[in-house]
């Protein structure tokens, strides 16, 4: 048993110390916005952020990510607004099949914490997740269009 | 050679259609419903297509999958275009395979592949909306009591012009449903000149819930005492499963039962899908790897070389005057050998089917390009009727052709079939998924061209030698044995028609089946086709000393479609303009799925890197129904195209891929994708495909520029099997 906060909330999940976090959140918290990849932190479909940090939660350890605010994708928003990157992903129609984008808007949103007006070298450092239907274009443009908000 | 399946006449006849096997189970079940048919909230329909809510909502039916590619959109936007609706107030819902079996196959054709979500149904979904319109201005008109000729309907509202009276579908919808509906040759469909949401660029209908973990893939389905599955098929495909030690893993936490699914495969379900893994991993499994095991990437290339000998036989795809003598007695003459490798299609969402199988009912929840032929794969595995079954489709995490197979369908039946009344979500792992894919076919092809004294193009001889995929999965489609498709952008005539006119052509197929399964990995047959026309169509160039646009355009003078999309990139590249300095470019066009394409590329090259700066790329697709989706498609298509082309590649040892997660299986990011700049330029009168068309010239342009960097030409896929990457 470990105890979590995940979006605010305290969640005590039945899981073995080195479970990845990623199982955590969507089997035992049912937060299923996060999405499996890889399982080897390649893709970043899993990417949350613990503490602001963009982290792949594939390859984070539930006993790791204990003690920390945990926030995905579902907790992005607050006061019932979505996030200025999510609002720049609707206004851009960025996602197609859009599995992997739970992943980059997290990544994004923990960029633009860090550099509020990322260059295109810095979105290029920093945004490295998989999306196979490919739209890095549209998503390039709704980073600027984010932080130009 | 006898570890693959060599080429067999006998196989082709008796083969059976299994990829169409279920479309005609359960046809004949009557329709006898009410006069009215509901919703399931009540609200009445107008035709299949067409539920109008009380509040003017208009709800669309589709039976298409959405899969990213904007078909749910593309197809909401015909309906709505002749429905006269409100878009505001558009909103769409799936019919399911089950539904569509019961009402005789209202909605047609579900699969959704090859590039014909739209162009296959825009007929009679753009009928369905006029249809429904009509139905429902004659309700006002009878409400009214006036002639149906004085009232007109826009945005969802219906006006009687000479009396300014207006009412809304809302209000009619009940009236409109009890109608009889016009017969089918008083229903006329606009002309897409006259279109106001067909055709125009406008936002997707599924977005906002893509941004904020809303949406539910198949992989987030959940139910009521729901268990998970982890599963593995034996590595080596065409080998089996010999035993494993359940007691080993039995104790494990969580774990429920280790299933034996069907004669290659073992699943271990544990109430979550983390436990089922963990003890799948710990499961000791000993395979019967069988006689393929001794194949290898080596074995299969040699194999397939041996095809590209004019002795061995072909199939013939494409022929006029005498190719062979024109080379032979040629005097002038060049040659070249390219090859392509497996590709995995890489979804991100690894498969996955959930299954509830009770003693009289089997339902499946899954993302699938095929809604029935997942239905069919829940009846055959499950054993039960069409009436007891149903598939409930979900969002998909990509399918690029992957999920238009069924396999994962079958298996999680096959195991929820041994735990009844248990709800089973089974998911592949991302291993499991690299090595039990439906590859992307393996083909090396020789290329001849000869010359006349003024270095005009005489003869073209393109020798393909490989695997088919029709042979594997749709042998029905084989025409005398030959794969009509293996010769996709290189026909005669049709929907993938090459764009060159030479005097002496022949465009044959030596057809060789390795024991690795293939499948239609976005683009199909073009991907490799266009590499081998359009990298050789260059090096002719080359060796004419013409310049290739000008070389290519004495060719195409009677392909004016083809011609005029290589145009509008050579132009808009700049194309006989300077470069930057250090870029160059290179150039390609293709056709496949009706449409007509052509890409540009610069780059640059520094040492083994290379550096995509700029893409252009031109479609004509007949007519664009969203043109803001074919961009995206267009460059999507090109991160696809270039991941294959640079780290793609799944090679065979031990009769297994080696590829195993993207580690090995790289995929594009986004600092290394190039601005693509998009030309959609359609000219009417017929309808193409968008998803896959593109893909095929993002190699060739990128190739081509490459050698004008270099002087170097690479013919074989991945670059990063001879060390080149991006920069």
């Amino acid at each position: 048993m470990a105890k979590l906060t995940i979006n605010g909330k305290a969640f005590e999940v039945d899981v073995e110390p080195d479970t990845p976090l990623l199982w955590a959140i969507r089997e035992n918290a049912g937060l299923t916005g996060t999405k499996y990849g890889c399982g080897i932190a390649q893709c970043g479909a899993c990417t949350v952020h613990l503490d602001g940090v963009a982290t792949r939660s594939c390859g984070v350890q539930v006993s790791d990510a204990v003690g920390k605010q945990i926030t995905t994708i579902e907790g992005l928003a607050s006061d019932g607004a979505l996030h200025k990157v999510q609002q720049a992903w609707i206004a851009k129609d960025v996602p197609q099949c859009g599995y992997c984008q739970s992943g980059m808007i997290m990544a994004v949103a923990a960029l633009l914490k860090e550099k509020p007006k990322p260059t295109d070298a810095d979105i290029d450092e920093a945004i490295t997740n998989i999306c196979r239907c490919g739209t890095f274009q549209q998503a390039r443009e709704a980073i600027h269009a984010a932080a130009n908000a | 050679m006898n570890k693959h399946v060599s080429l067999n006449r006998r196989a082709f006849v008796i083969g059976t259609a299994a990829a169409g096997a279920g479309l005609a189970l359960g046809l004949d079940i009557p329709f006898g419903g009410p006069t009215v048919v509901r919703a399931a909230d009540g609200s009445p329909e107008v035709n299949a297509w067409v539920v109008i809510r009380p509040d003017d909502t208009v709800v669309i039916r589709i039976a298409r999958s959405e899969m990213g590619q904007g078909t749910l959109t593309g197809l909401a936007q015909l309906v709505a275009e002749e429905l006269e609706c409100d878009w505001a107030k558009v909103t769409t819902e799936y019919p399911t395979p089950g539904q569509s079996v019961a009402r005789k196959r209202a909605w047609g054709d579900f699969s959704t592949g090859g590039s014909r979500g739209i162009r296959t149904s825009q007929d009679y979904v753009r009928k369905g909306g006029a249809t429904a319109r009509m139905m429902l201005v004659q309700a006002a008109a009878n409400e009214w009591k006036v002639p149906v000729a004085e009232c007109s309907a826009s945005n969802s509202v219906i006006t009687h012009k000479p009396s300014g009276k207006t009412t809304t579908y809302g209000k009619v919808v009940e009236a409109a449903a009890k109608l009889e509906p016009p017969a089918d040759a008083d229903v006329k469909l606009k002309d897409p000149k006259d279109w106001k949401i067909a055709g125009k660029p406008i936002l997707r209908l599924d977005t906002a819930d893509k941004t904020t973990g809303k949406m539910v893939y198949g992989i987030d389905v959940k139910l009521p005492g729901m268990l998970n599955a982890a599963i593995k098929d034996c590595p080596v495909f065409g080998g089996k499963l010999k035993s494993y030690d359940e007691a080993k893993v039995m104790g494990m936490k969580g774990v429920k039962k280790v299933v034996r699914v069907n004669d290659t495969t073992v699943a271990v379900v544990a109430d979550t899908w983390w436990h089922a893994k963990t003890a799948l991993d710990a499961l000791p499994i000993v395979w019967d790897e069988g006689e393929n095991a001794k194949v290898s990437s080596d074995s299969i290339g040699k194999w397939l070389a041996e095809g590209l000998d004019n002795a061995q036989p072909a199939f013939v795809g494409n022929q006029n005057g005498d190719a062979k003598a024109v080379i032979a007695g040629a005097t002038k003459k060049i040659e070249a050998v390219y090859s392509y490798p497996y590709q995995n299609h890489a979804c991100m969402e690894p498969l996955n089917a959930t299954a509830l199988y009770t003693a009289d009912k089997c339902e499946v929840w899954c993302g699938t390009q095929n809604g029935e032929a997942a239905f069919a794969a829940v009846l055959e595995a499950s054993g039960l009727p069409a009436d007891k079954c149903e598939v409930h489709k979900q969002m998909l995490g990509g399918g690029f052709g992957r999920r238009g197979q069924t396999d994962y369908v079958r298996q999680a039946v096959e195991i929820a079939k041994q735990m009844p009344g248990t709800p089973v979500k089974l998911l592949w792992s991302r291993e499991e998924d690299m090595l039990h894919g439906t590859y992307h076919p393996v083909t090396q092809c020789k290329l001849t061209g000869a010359f006349d004294a003024d270095n005009n193009l005489t003869a073209l001889h393109v020798r393909l030698s490989g695997q088919s995929i029709l042979f594997k999965l749709r042998p029905a489609a084989l025409v005398n044995g030959m794969d009509p498709a293996a010769f996709q952008g290189l026909a005669p005539t049709g929907e993938a028609a090459i764009g060159y006119t030479v005097p002496n052509l022949l465009v044959e197929h030596s057809m060789r089946n390795p024991h690795v399964p293939p499948g239609f990995w976005r683009g199909v047959n073009v991907n490799h086709n266009a590499i081998y026309l359009e990298c050789f169509m260059d090096e002719l160039a080359q060796a004419a000393g013409q310049d290739p646009v000008e070389f290519r355009r004495k060719l195409m003078a009677k392909h004016p479609k083809h011609l005029a999309v290589l145009n509008a990139v050579a132009d808009k590249i700049g194309w006989g303009k300077p470069a930057p300095k250090g870029v160059y470019r290179g150039i390609a066009q293709h056709m496949g799925y009706g449409s007509y394409v052509a890409g540009a590329a610069e780059v640059s090259v520094d040492g083994n890197k290379i550096k995509v700066h700029r893409i252009v790329a031109a479609t004509d697709p007949g007519y664009a129904v969203n043109p803001a989706q074919i961009e995206r498609q267009v460059a999507g298509s090109f991160v696809y195209g270039l991941s294959g082309l640079f780290y793609g590649g799944c090679t065979v040892k031990d009769g297994r891929i080696e590829q195993t997660n993207f580690d090995t299986y790289n995929s594009m990011r986004m600092s290394e994708m190039p601005k693509v700049e998009s030309i959609v330029m359609p000219s009417g009168g017929f309808w193409g495909g968008v998803g896959e068309p593109t893909i095929c010239v993002a190699g060739p342009a990128v190739l081509n520029a490459y050698f004008a960097a270099t002087g170097k030409r690479i013919r074989s896929v991945p670059l990063r099997d001879q060390n080149i990457t991006f920069a």
